[in-house]
């Protein structure tokens, strides 16, 4: 059972907590693509609480609400093309905030990847857990510019190539989104997908370094 | 950042599986290899082969071996492998595990590194997977961190500390001085890691809290700036400065003004100016104005600014998008019981909002209606709420079933329309109802003798239109059965009469005892029903004689052990059946709980002498010996009965074949008397096999009534287990086996069995019986069977 935290402070009255206690992101079909849990839980849990979570939103309606209570916990999710975002927060969390936490961080896979789609959180599922690493620790947000986490994962890219020092390309103002409206994944990853293909049989060339 | 080739191919090479059996082999193959590469010592690959097994484990597979690969890795100079080390511990890892407490050195190292980027991988992995343990030991140089002067490093060392303080809450003490200096920085990533852990702090120890009091002018002062001041590109979001920011200084607000007057009227302010200024067309800015609300609500601010905060949500109930809408509904609902006139105004939004296509929003919705319910709207509410009640989701019946019948005791307007509104229930929701519907029903009716009659016309045509709903048909037998005179004078001054003759009425009564929709405690309820008729109606006392006696031998054995008791009752005890069957007193609600919890005590204390056992296969009819339920709605007598005797529960209860020395209780308390075995009968050996050997003797007891004792003994060697006796009788005999004194006989004749059979002849036939025999000895199971055709003493 996910633990519910609970306290009792010491003049009676219990105490809230806000905690985010995991963040999935699951396909359409119900396929895992990233998972990240603030509570410890054995395995066992974990794929019980992911599979039964799983079933419960993805049986959900499209223009239903995003909020929905689940067990103890509340669950806010919404849906990206083909991926949904779902994230559980404590019965004391502001939902409306976690919306805004998880269009954030879709916003900077859009922005590192370019324009992101499922394919490329499959295809880089450690680079996805390092950009949520980068934004997110323990549960909270640790850097509220999107700027700044950019520029972090760019340097650790960097350091990781091993090109410690050297200057980082010249990173063009983050951008105000303009809504939290849906992205146009779908469509443009779609016609990236089609010209990759048309253009190389597979996926990814290894030699191809990103640019952002 | 360039592409892990081998983990790309290897994800190709699954996803291109067209299996689950395809894929478990490609799976297979890789962890192997992953395995054999693990066992190499240092090789350029292994960030790849670690990142590939992670990848495995996310599908869902093992991956444990990795464990002390990820511990290995993570010791590694090189940053790559470092990264992926300590993502893999993130995955693979957590507090349970014992081979997290290897990492802990790793990490005490990582934390002092020169490069703060792999510093922030060891701060990101305690915060997210450290045990109490690490915690403790890495305390210290997380508050070292907090000093440090890079605000990298400052911010995630804060959050660590709040993971910290949330495994071992006396560490809290260790970060306060840091946490006070960080509310003076600048960066915004150390500001809101500061905000968040003195909320952590400030929630974990009341002491703290009251220093941190002092703080709020400063917070204040912050978010002033984040409101006011112009656009700051790097934060800004959609209009909104800093909104992740401004959310975590408001709840920390809430937590300092709570209980507090001094520290709200120092927020005043700044709530109100936030609460105008912001923004509130997108999500990012109703955020905010969401967390104002809660903390203005929270606070003991003042009722201007309280006002505004109900309107602020007053407009949420407006907004198009139902996200809003579902806060708002859940805000209203904390401060339903303190702003309730404030929240009143917004009733028909609300009203509205069940009618919604989200079942959330209808939850919500729900909820609220229930609690703005009162004296002066009940009328208006309640028809929405049973409008709302035909058309909810299955999950929410039982939630507004029970929410209704509450609003509908409170503040019933009249009692005529409290059981309208009841019955409504029961027709569109009988199926969701609680059991304690039905007697709670049952007592409204009762003590509302001036509307017996419509009641009961009302019920009576409720049960032809619908036969299904168990709850309502209950009702409507137990009223038919109490009040059928009224029914049959076939006049009601409150609604049209309904001309009905007796048979019309057993009619009625029957369908429901032979519907395959009742169930037993409904069909409980409506052969006494049938039987109370008796006493109600003149010409047809026949038809409900024959009805309760076909019901004799019912296979249900609660139906079957009253309809006896029914028969019992015309037959020995037809003078004292008009008084047993009376109109029932006025139900006082104690004793009804009371009856309930007396009853249901009994069967504990009747399995405790352990008569009960016996597994008796049925084909007899078993005398359960258990009280029937005249005796709960006699109402006062509730004498507990004899120590020996088995009281049964009430209807619900069904206690199989549970056999008691002391015969039929309701007999023992109408004074009757014991059927025992007289000892100087005739007896005549019937069986005699294997060493197994039958005696029979009987009794005349009545005109018709025969006891017949069995009597078996075993002069074998070994000893016999699981014997059994079931006898038959021709079809208009009665019979009836009580319970045997035993069911074992002990080799060499040590101890004999009795059996007592209780025959009624009426129709003085000749008498014959079958015995089927049946016992296990050495192992193996036999089977007999005698004919007895003629009885000694007879």
């Amino acid at each position: 059972m996910v633990e519910v935290r609970l306290l009792i402070s010491s003049d009676g009255n219990t105490v809230q907590l806000f905690m985010m206690q995991f963040m999935l992101l699951f396909s359409r079909q119900g396929k895992l693509r990233l998972q990240k849990w603030y509570v410890p839980l054995s395995d066992k849990e974990k794929k019980k609480i992911t599979r039964e979570l799983v079933q419960t939103v993805l049986a959900r309606k499209p223009k239903m609400c995003s909020f929905l209570e689940w067990r103890d916990l509340k669950i806010v999710y919404k849906r990206y093309a083909s991926l949904y975002f779902c994230c559980a927060i404590e019965d004391q969390d502001n939902e409306l905030i976690t919306l805004e936490i998880i269009h954030r961080y879709v916003e900077l896979l859009d922005k590192y990847f370019g324009s992101v789609c499922e394919l490329d959180i499959i295809f880089n599922f450690e680079k996805a857990y390092f950009i949520l690493d980068e934004f997110l620790l323990g549960g909270e947000a640790q850097e509220t510019s999107k700027k700044n986490v950019l520029k972090a994962i760019e340097q650790a890219d960097l350091l990781q190539e091993g090109i410690l020092g050297k200057t980082p390309h010249n990173m063009s103002p983050a951008l105000v989104t303009a809504t939290p409206s849906e992205y146009k994944w779908f469509q443009v990853g779609v016609e990236r997908r089609k010209l990759k293909r048309q253009q190389l049989p597979e996926l990814y060339c290894p030699n191809e370094v990103r640019t952002f | 950042m360039s592409p892990s080739v081998p983990l790309q191919e290897m994800i190709r090479a699954i996803r291109s599986a067209r299996t689950q059996c395809e894929e478990r082999g490609v799976i297979q193959r890789e962890c192997a290899a992953i395995r054999a590469q693990f066992r190499q010592t240092d090789n350029g690959g292994r960030s790849h082969n670690l990142a590939k097994l992670l990848y495995v484990h996310m599908l869902g597979y093992p991956a444990h071996f990795g464990q002390m690969e990820c511990v290995r890795m993570i010791a590694s100079p090189r940053y790559s492998e470092k990264r992926v080390g300590y993502l893999g511990a993130m995955m693979l890892l957590d507090e349970k595990q014992d081979a997290s407490l290897l990492i802990t050195n790793s990490i005490k190292n990582d934390l002092s590194h020169s490069n703060q980027y792999v510093q922030s991988l060891a701060l990101c992995t305690l915060a997210c997977m450290g045990s109490a343990e690490m915690c403790r030991d890495l305390a210290p140089e997380i508050d070292r961190l907090l000093r440090s002067s890079n605000s990298y490093i400052k911010k995630k060392a804060a959050l660590c500390a709040v993971h910290i303080v949330r495994k071992v809450h006396d560490l809290g003490e260790l970060f306060v001085p840091s946490a006070r200096s960080l509310l003076s920085e600048k960066n915004h990533g150390v500001l809101h890691g500061a905000v968040v852990l003195i909320t952590e702090l400030c929630e974990r120890s009341p002491e703290t809290l009251e220093r941190f009091r002092k703080t709020v002018p400063d917070l204040v002062q912050i978010m002033k700036g984040l409101v006011i001041s112009g656009y700051s590109p790097d934060h800004d979001v959609a209009g909104v400065s800093d909104p992740f920011l401004q959310v975590r200084i408001l709840r920390l607000l809430r937590i300092l003004g709570r209980n507090n007057e001094a520290a709200s009227d120092a927020m005043n302010d700044l709530l109100a100016q936030v609460a105008t200024n912001t923004d509130s067309t997108k999500t990012v800015g109703n955020a905010v104005l969401y967390e104002t609300v809660l903390t203005v609500l929270d606070i003991k601010s003042e009722s201007g600014l309280r006002v505004l905060a109900v309107n602020i949500l007053g407009r949420f109930l407006l907004n198009n998008d139902r996200n809003i809408r579902y806060i708002a509904m859940t805000s209203l609902q904390k401060i339903v019981s303190t702003d309730h006139n404030a929240v009143q105004r917004h009733r028909g939004t609300i009203v509205d909002c069940l009618k919604d296509q989200d079942a959330s929003v209808k939850r919500r919705a729900l909820e609220l209606s229930l609690a703005l319910v009162s004296a002066s709207n009940i009328r208006s509410m309640m028809k929405e709420l049973l409008i709302f009640l035909s058309s909810c989701p299955p999950e929410l019946r039982a939630q507004a079933a029970s929410g209704i019948f509450n609003a509908a005791e409170r503040y019933a307007p009249s009692k005529r329309w409290h059981i309208d509104t009841i019955l409504h229930v029961l027709t569109t929701a009988g199926g969701d109802v609680r059991d304690e519907t039905v007697p709670n029903l049952i007592q409204l009716i009762t003590n509302t003798s001036e509307l017996h009659c419509y009641t009961v016309h009302k019920l009576y045509r409720a049960l032809f239109t619908d036969i299904s709903q168990q709850p309502l048909v209950q009702v409507a037998c137990w009223c038919i059965g109490e009040y059928g005179d009224l029914l049959l004078k076939g006049e009601c001054q409150e609604t049209e009469a309904v001309q009905v003759t007796e048979d019309d009425v057993l009619d009625a009564l029957e369908i429901v005892l032979q519907s395959h929709m009742s169930t037993p405690t409904t069909r409980g309820f409506a052969l006494t029903a049938t039987m109370k008729l008796s006493t109600r109606i003149t010409d047809n006392v026949d038809r409900i004689r024959s009805i309760v006696s076909i019901y004799g031998s019912c296979i249900d054995v609660e139906l079957q052990q009253r309809a006896v008791e029914y028969n019992a009752l015309f037959k020995k005890y037809d003078h004292m059946r008009a008084a047993v069957l009376e109109r029932m007193p006025v139900i006082q609600k104690n004793s009804l709980g009371q009856t309930n919890g007396e009853l249901s005590e009994e069967p504990m204390k009747e399995s405790q002498p352990g008569k009960v056992k016996q597994e008796e296969t049925a084909l007899p009819p078993q005398p359960a010996g258990q009280v029937v339920d005249l005796l709960d709605l006699l109402g006062g007598s509730q004498e507990p009965l004899q120590p020996g005797s088995s009281v049964g529960g009430s209807a619900s209860t069904q206690l199989t074949a549970a056999p008691s020395s002391a015969g039929g209780d309701l007999l023992d308390l109408l004074g009757g008397f014991e059927p025992t075995p007289l000892a100087p009968a005739p007896t005549v050996t019937v069986y005699e096999k294997n060493g197994v050997t039958l005696t029979l003797s009987c009794e005349q007891q009545s005109e018709s009534g025969l006891t017949v004792t069995l009597t078996a003994s075993n002069s074998t060697d070994s000893d016999i287990s699981g014997f059994t006796l079931q006898a038959a009788v021709p079809k208009s005999v009665q019979l009836q086996m009580r319970a045997p004194s035993r069911d074992s006989l002990p080799a060499h004749g040590g101890a004999k069995l009795t059996q007592l059979v209780v025959l009624n002849n009426p129709n003085k036939v000749n008498l014959k019986m079958r015995i089927r025999v049946s016992y296990t000895c050495q192992g193996s199971v036999v089977q007999d069977m005698v004919q007895v055709d003629s009885f000694p003493g007879l």
